[in-house]
């Protein structure tokens, strides 16, 4: 056997007080494809980013070994000269500048600065070639499919000479022909001795293409499993693997009282917005009741938070289809303002771009989505606006100065608790919480939780998006899950399990 | 991947909220003592010629279209825009009001009534463009600058001018004697100064109690003192010396002072102006909110055209003339005001306070350096590198904020 391209022994990572990586070591044959399953936030995209040099060497412990010797990358470019490329789910390439020259962008064929197209063009047709893209080299990228951005993005790595290629969730984005095509692709590229690293949530896809899989689970290797068709290396055994976490205290008990159905979507259909015949959510139907809180599971790249931003307001996709129901009464919500009429509140996952005025102050945010309810012929009513503003300060527990404070000023959990009392106060009756606790530390996630519960209680609806299914089964009454698009099935409390989730969750949508 | 976070300390955001006030405090007074700083300078180098009452009145009679421009240009840029327009939109409407006061002979106040309407409408028909079809307002106002420089030259194609004493009252003349004197001083002008420092001392302890009774983090005791008295004194002064003036209070000065009061207002106290300020801050978050930003843009134009429209009867009356020529650069005299006063280029900060001191140091630069007879290309000059140190000013605060 023959010596291992690489190896990376005993690494550790932190970020402040927060240990992202412990002790992983993991071994890379030449000419393998390798992958690396966890849940989001195993610390996957971490061990890739400390392997390209984008954390540098010095800032995590344990050692890199690469080609038989230390590496010792202090940035992208150091590992890119010897042979490592890591292709990011976002694709890092430029609209509006050709294949050709999206192909040489950063190692440029030129001569004194001035660009070679002779080259440029006719080595890109090659590497195309052996992509398999059979476009012109001077068509914008922004023109071709994200299938074929994909492979241009290959292409682009494969002049850079690469040895050591690490695909970040390639297919997430694609359909089934395009994957197939970028599977087949990276069988050829093995054989052509092009080692590989996939990160992927797809199993069925790995089981089809790795040759070893590492399982990662918070920040340590699990264990690391040929994938050699032996008995019981099968998509259960990995996803035990992966979620095999003990549940200790970490959400506060629920006693939940059920009321009448408060909100029912049938059929509720969406289409990607550029590309208006891909089908992001497929005729989605789910309901709930008063004091319910139901979960919605999904891998990333499932149209969660499309299924959500596409309710509230229509505030995501094209050709929306589908009806709401609130109480068993029609409603519209095709604008922000009719759906928060209509009692829905949604506190979006990206809360720095759509859930707080960063340089506003606590109470110029509280306010911001229901200024008429302390306002009078468009006057604001300071005083009955600091009183609101202090009154959820006080109940969430915000922790600040004073309601003056700056948002941007307090940490993320209470940036977190302003969203939440931003959205209170339009007094909604159902609140949809996207990845509530994302970038929260433990302990102001269980006040998260509490304030959840405290909603459930008061009537009110609860819907949550999360991707850590912990927090699903230990918040939820009833979890939906979705897969591409479709609402794959539904588990109460008591029969969900993690692995049942993941089966649902990685379930492929029947082709309609 | 987490396992253990420490509690967040209380002390540590305590600590970095005193550190964001005392900035904040730099950055707010730093530019009222700035212009202290800048009036005092030309004081001495002039010998004392900056604040002869004449002067003052006049000072404020030449840079009255800064002020008006000045707030609607704040609120645009607060709300992340830019109005490159204004300067033409002036002209063009200095232009309806000299053709139809002299050609057509229309009576001033209908012509002012016009004139104010007709302002409003370009500012719908550049608001249009931003909110509704979505072209970035750099662009649309930087068309607008060339199409209404264009009107103007087709309206006025030769000056007009012989217009209604009443109407050259507006910018060259005041209320001396209407109440009689004091002295030498304009009783008129020292009521209306009097009741501005009572008002202004007032309102502020009010608020201060109010804010207190709410619970609310109020500046200390000692810095609203010295707060009150610094400006107090500036404005007693300049009571004084307007008082002292040929003219008294000038009328344009009224006209400045409501609307500054009543734009500092709606900016602080409407829920237009809060819109205003949760746009420019965070525009993906305020539609969210349900916010009509579409609405909140193209309002904003118009009330930017008929501050112009404004203007310009304020800067056809002072010239007794109406020019094709007319308000050149005046854009960028109330971009520099609102930046010079705190006015954040990428929107969602900057107050109307801050935009009228940032006015008044253009105001004295241009005044003082004229009577120092510093060539104009030299004025230009200095005005720029203003420009550049104070928003570096602020940039320079900012990065110290975020080191900390």
């Amino acid at each position: 056997m023959s010596e291992p391209i690489l190896q990376m022994v005993g690494i550790g990572k932190t970020f402040g007080p927060v240990r992202a990586l412990s002790d992983v070591t993991m071994t890379v044959m030449p000419a393998e494809i390798h992958a690396i399953c966890g849940e989001n936030g195993a610390g996957k995209s971490t061990l890739m980013n400390v392997l390209s040099g984008l954390y540098p060497h010095g800032s995590y412990t344990g050692e890199i070994l690469y080609q038989g010797s230390e590496a010792k990358f202090k940035s992208l470019r150091d590992s890119e000269a010897d042979g490592i490329v890591i292709i990011h789910q976002e694709l890092g390439l430029s609209p509006y500048l050709s294949i050709g020259e999206n192909i040489f962008l950063g190692n440029e064929r030129a001569r004194g600065g001035v660009i070679d197209w002779g080259t440029t063009m006719g080595e890109a047709a090659a590497l195309m070639q052996r992509v398999g893209l059979r476009e012109n080299p001077s068509t914008r990228v922004v023109d071709i499919g994200v299938g074929k951005q994909q492979l241009v993005e290959i292409a682009k790595a494969l002049a850079k000479d690469v040895k050591l290629l690490i695909l970040d969730e390639p297919t997430a984005a694609l359909n089934d022909d395009d994957s197939a095509h970028l599977l087949g692709l990276m069988r050829a590229l093995r054989d052509e001795g092009v080692t590989q690293i996939i990160i992927s949530h797809k199993l069925n896809e790995i089981m089809e293409i790795a040759d070893a899989i590492t399982i990662i689970r918070d920040g340590s290797v699990v264990e690391t499993i040929p994938n050699d068709g032996a008995e019981g290396v099968n998509e259960q055994r990995i996803i035990r693997s992966m979620v095999g976490r003990p549940l200790d205290n970490r959400f506060p008990p629920r006693d939940p009282h059920l009321g009448e159905e408060l909100l029912r979507i049938e059929d509720w259909t969406v289409h990607h917005p550029e590309d208006t015949h891909r089908v992001v959510v497929d005729s989605a139907s789910l309901s709930v009741r008063a004091g319910e809180v139901v979960g919605i599971a999904g891998l990333m790249g499932a149209g969660r938070t499309e299924l959500a931003m596409s309710l509230f307001g229509h505030q995501y996709g094209s050709r929306i289809s589908g009806r709401v129901f609130k109480s068993g009464q029609e409603i519209a919500t095709d604008s922000v303002p009719k759906a928060i009429a209509n009692g829905i509140a949604y506190v979006s996952e990206d809360r720095k771009k759509y859930g707080v005025n960063l340089i506003a102050e606590i109470r110029h945010n509280v306010t911001s989505a229901a200024l008429q309810k302390v306002s009078g012929h468009g006057v604001i009513n300071k005083g009955d606006e600091d009183h609101v503003a202090h009154d959820y300060r006080t109940k969430l527990r915000i922790r600040s100065a004073s309601v003056q404070q700056a948002v941007k000023n307090l940490s993320g959990g209470n940036q977190q608790k302003v969203v939440l009392s931003k959205w209170m106060f339009t007094d909604p009756d159902v609140l949809i919480l996207d990845e509530p606790t994302r970038g929260i530390d433990v302990g102001a996630k269980y006040e998260i939780y509490q304030i959840i519960n405290e909603l459930a209680a008061s009537g009110k609806a609860v819907i949550v998006i999360s991707s850590e299914l912990p927090e699903l089964l230990g918040v939820c009454d009833r979890i939906y899950t979705l897969s591409e698009g479709r609402i794959t099935g539904q588990l109460a409390r008591g029969e969900a399990t993690q692995e049942s989730l993941m089966e649902l969750m990685t379930m492929e949508a029947p082709r309609a | 991947m987490t396992t253990t976070v420490p509690p967040e300390t209380a002390s540590g955001e305590k600590k970095s909220n005193a550190l964001a006030t005392a900035t904040s405090v730099v950055k707010e007074y730093g530019i009222i003592l700035a212009l202290v700083v800048i009036i005092g300078f030309f004081q001495v180098v002039t010998q004392g010629r900056l604040l002869q009452p004449n002067n003052v009145t006049s000072l404020v009679q030449q840079n009255a279209y800064v002020f008006i421009l000045a707030v609607g240009m704040l609120m645009i840029i607060v709300a992340g825009h830019i109005d490159l327009s204004v300067g033409s939109v002036v002209a063009a409407v200095g232009g309806v009001l000299g053709v139809l006061m002299t050609d057509f002979h229309v009576n001033p106040w209908l012509a002012i009534v016009v004139a104010l309407v007709v302002g409003g409408i370009i500012g719908a028909w550049q608001g249009f463009w931003v909110a509704y079809v979505g072209v970035p307002a750099f662009i649309v106002t930087l068309g607008g600058m060339l199409i209404f420089r264009g009107v103007a030259l087709v309206l006025v194609g030769y000056t007009r001018a012989g217009f209604d004493a009443d109407f050259l009252a507006i910018s060259n003349d005041g209320v001396a004697g209407t109440a009689g004197f004091l002295g030498s001083l304009d009783a008129f002008t020292l009521v209306v100064g009097a009741v501005g420092i009572a008002w202004i001392v007032i309102s502020t302890v009010l608020r201060r109690v109010r804010a207190q009774r709410r619970g609310l983090v109020v500046e200390s005791l000692g810095l609203m003192v010295a707060r009150l008295v610094v400006l107090a004194v500036l404005l007693g002064l300049a009571t004084y010396w307007i008082a002292l003036s040929a003219l008294g209070l000038p009328y344009v000065l009224v006209i400045v002072g409501v609307v500054v009061i009543a734009y500092a207002w709606v900016m602080g106290n409407t829920v237009f102006g809060r819109h205003i300020y949760a746009v420019g801050g965070n525009l993906a978050a305020a539609k969210l909110s349900g916010i009509n930003t579409r609405k909140v843009n193209f309002w904003l134009f118009v009330n930017m055209g008929w501050l112009c429209g404004l203007a310009a009867v304020v800067v056809t009356s002072r010239a007794g003339a109406a020019v094709a020529a007319a308000g050149n650069n005046y854009e960028l005299d109330a971009i520099a005001a609102c930046f010079i006063g705190g006015a954040a280029v990428t929107g969602g900060i900057g107050r109307v306070p801050g935009a009228i001191i940032g006015a008044l140091i253009m105001g004295v630069l241009n005044m003082g350096l004229s009577i120092m007879g510093v060539d104009p290309s030299w004025q230009s000059i200095i005005k720029g590198l203003v420009l550049i140190a104070a928003v570096a000013f602020d940039m320079i605060n900012k990065a110290r904020t975020k080191g900390a």
